[in-house]
């Protein structure tokens, strides 16, 4: 059996360490509805989950995606991951593009793994938990006596004796332990890239913490690159290296973890931020930052998508749509306030900042 | 401040087929007028079961409850199935944390605030028609007229729990019994009901109980908060008492889990080892005995009896005062 955790001369790791794991370029991806518009007339409506998002996952690191419920998340993940197909756009995994003759589908999802929010739903009822970590690596060549050996192991390093527990089924486990279980199967045919879609959102507080100590170690035992989804943004800072904001199917704005949280750039990071309970009864909020829900990504408003809910709202914001910007300090934003001649004043984000500040 | 609600030695058990399940093992719990207190503790610890005894939610079949259980001056547990009828909706009104299982899909909510109304006042279809609207504005749901026409899931997340607050309020309630209502929000949205529920209770007066398992939604909108373990409330107090000094050491290490720089990167969590224990073999002594880092040979004999910390505060453990030695010599 190959050593698990001998990752540091990867034969797999072709750009080196400063070429991005992941390049993702103009991705888009819109599920059409059904009923709507005129049969045959190419007009259909539909919703804009992702759409024309460009970011980068770079090699070893954390990438933590916020956002509310409805921004894409998900979505981006699942094409990440290539469970749906994008309409349009690239996805570059360390310098080779997903689905090309270098790189075909199955090569890519060798290295590209998943763990989902609901432990219970993604594993097989009726397999034994060994069984269902030992399946992929099976199906990928593997004899299934060395599977079931890597599955064992496997089962130790994520905390669960595999004496004790390797025989049993998923309704036999807690939900933390059933956590542990997918991300030993996520971990079984030894991926570059792990994309945790909400993967302790439906745990306890101990337990979540728990799980947190367990992908730490994980990550830096066998070298892997997190795609870190969640909408508790306490984790997120936690865990995360640079964290990506989404809003309606766009990113607004990317940085590392301390820039994002101390020195959001984008009205709606902001309000996000704010959003979180203060702890202190004391000190309780008294304005919510944002007031009602995020508008329908079917139509998306226009301009700036955030323009109906942003306190700095100006009048080019509902006609200009604003570009995303990177500053030499890798803290991207898309915030007209930011942009030379766009007709939007910096006072307000002067103002921004120093409250802040 | 009168009682609104007051549960003594409250105790739920869940008969199942060879075993009893322990879910609340006596629950001492006074909600006074007007006071919203919050139920916090991880899943399986009781909170929701508690909750829902107060209204007499469980299938009466597989279910015993003791104790005591008084609402508005009522003992609930001898009520009869007319009485109870007329208490839920009237006296006790309760929000979910899924809105949309618990609206009905095929009725506009509009028709279900209005079956409501009219279920428990005498009144015209017209007539209920307008306090819903009432309502809707009250709850501030944009457009509320053509609100009232929409169907559940024509309805954001947002959107259906203020429907939800609507409808748990079309009967004027004393009290509001709120089960994880913002769980399942977006935290922009979360802060918006959180502030409306406190804007309402203080308002219409409400008492209300909130189950959450976030402490920082229990500390956005509770007087006090009262912290379940394994079926029993481990520590009460006011909100500022509780979160500024915890002394159970379960509500102490809850709270590290969440106070600011706990997480600090590139550190590791402090976690507490262990699981919850099984509520249907639930060991002789104190249930977080297994778990805790201060727990000696008697932790595990008897369990714990509550002690008076401050006024209003309390806490079960028997190693109080030398858990608050221990904190202050190092």
């Amino acid at each position: 059996m190959m050593a698990l955790s001998d990752k540091q001369d990867d034969k797999r790791d072709i750009g080196g360490p400063r070429q991005p794991l992941l390049q993702v370029r103009n991705l888009l991806k819109h599920f059409p509805l059904k009923g709507q518009g005129l049969p045959f007339s190419g007009n259909k409506s539909a919703v804009r989950a992702v759409d024309g998002i460009n970011f980068d996952i770079l090699k070893g690191e954390t990438l933590g995606v916020v956002g509310e419920s409805g921004c894409g998340k998900s979505t981006t993940a699942r094409v990440l991951m290539q469970l749906i197909h994008q309409d349009s756009g690239e996805l570059v995994f360390d310098g080779e593009t997903v689905g090309s003759r270098a790189l075909p589908l199955r090569q890519f999802r060798r290295q590209t793994q998943m763990v989902f929010q609901d432990s219970y739903s993604s594993l097989n009822p009726r397999m034994t938990i060994e069984d269902s970590i030992a399946f992929a690596p099976i199906v990928h060549g593997l004899s299934s006596r060395t599977a079931i050996t890597r599955a064992r192991d496997l089962l130790a390093r994520v905390g669960l004796q595999p004496e004790r527990f390797a025989g049993r089924y998923p309704h036999e486990l807690s939900g933390g332990q059933r956590q542990r279980v997918n991300i030993a199967r996520a971990l079984a045919l030894e991926p570059r890239l792990v994309i945790l879609d909400e993967a302790v959102s439906a745990l306890d507080k101990s337990v979540e913490a728990q799980v947190l100590n367990l992908l730490l170690d994980l990550k830096q035992e066998f070298g892997l690159t997190y795609l870190f989804i969640s909408h508790d943004l306490n984790v997120v800072r936690f865990i995360s290296d640079r964290v990506l904001v989404m809003y309606l199917g766009q990113v607004v704005e990317i940085g590392s973890a301390d820039q994002v949280f101390d020195q959001p750039k984008h009205p709606y990071t902001r309000a996000l931020l704010q959003s979180m309970p203060s702890m202190d009864p004391l000190q309780r909020t008294e304005v919510a930052p944002l007031a009602g829900d995020p508008p329908n990504p079917i139509n998306p408003p226009s301009g700036c998508r955030f323009h109906t809910r942003c306190a700095y709202v100006q009048a080019p914001c509902s006609q200009q749509a604003p570009v995303f910007a990177s500053a030499a300090s890798g803290h991207g934003v898309a915030c007209l306030r930011y942009e030379a001649n766009s007709g939007v004043s910096q006072d307000a984000a002067a103002l921004l900042e120093t409250n802040h500040g | 401040m009168a009682d609104m609600i007051s549960l003594r030695e409250l105790q739920v058990q869940f008969l199942a087929p060879r075993k009893v399940i322990r879910a609340v093992n006596g629950v001492n719990l006074r909600v006074g007028t007007g006071e919203v207190v919050a139920l916090i503790g991880e899943s399986g610890s009781g909170k929701s079961v508690t909750l829902r005894s107060i209204m007499r939610l469980h299938s009466e079949r597989s279910t015993r409850i003791s104790g005591t259980l008084e609402v508005d001056g009522k003992d609930v547990l001898a009520m009869s199935p007319r009485a109870l009828a007329t208490m839920r909706g009237n006296t006790v009104a309760m929000i979910f944390q899924e809105p949309l299982l618990a609206l009905d899909p095929v009725y506009t909510v509009g028709a279900q605030i209005i079956e409501a109304i009219r279920h428990h006042k005498k009144v015209s279809q017209q007539e209920a028609r307008k306090q819903a609207l009432a309502l809707f504005e009250k709850v501030r749901i944009p457009s509320p007229e053509r609100r009232l026409d929409a169907y559940p899931h024509e309805m954001s997340g947002g959107m259906r729990q203020r429907a939800m607050i609507a409808l748990a309020l079309s009967c004027n309630p004393k009290v509001l019994l709120a089960d994880e209502p913002t769980t399942a929000l977006d935290a922009t949205v979360q802060i918006q009901i959180l502030l409306l529920l406190r804007d309402l209770q203080k308002e219409l007066g409400l008492s209300i109980v909130f189950v959450t398992h976030d402490i920082g939604a229990a500390a956005e909108v509770a007087d006090r908060i009262a912290v379940m373990y394994a079926g029993k409330i481990i520590e009460q107090g006011s909100a500022a008492q509780l979160l500024t000094q915890p002394r159970h050491p379960y509500t102490q290490s809850l709270l590290k889990s969440r106070s600011h720089g706990a997480m600090q990167k590139g550190q590791r969590l402090e976690t507490i080892g262990g699981a919850p224990p099984d509520l249907s073999n639930l060991p002789p002594g104190c249930a977080f005995g297994e778990r805790c880092k201060y727990a000696t040979a008697a932790c595990h004999v008897t369990p714990p009896v509550e002690q008076e910390l401050a006024p209003g505060h309390v806490a079960s453990c028997f190693r109080l005062h030398d858990i608050a030695a221990l904190a202050t010599t190092g």
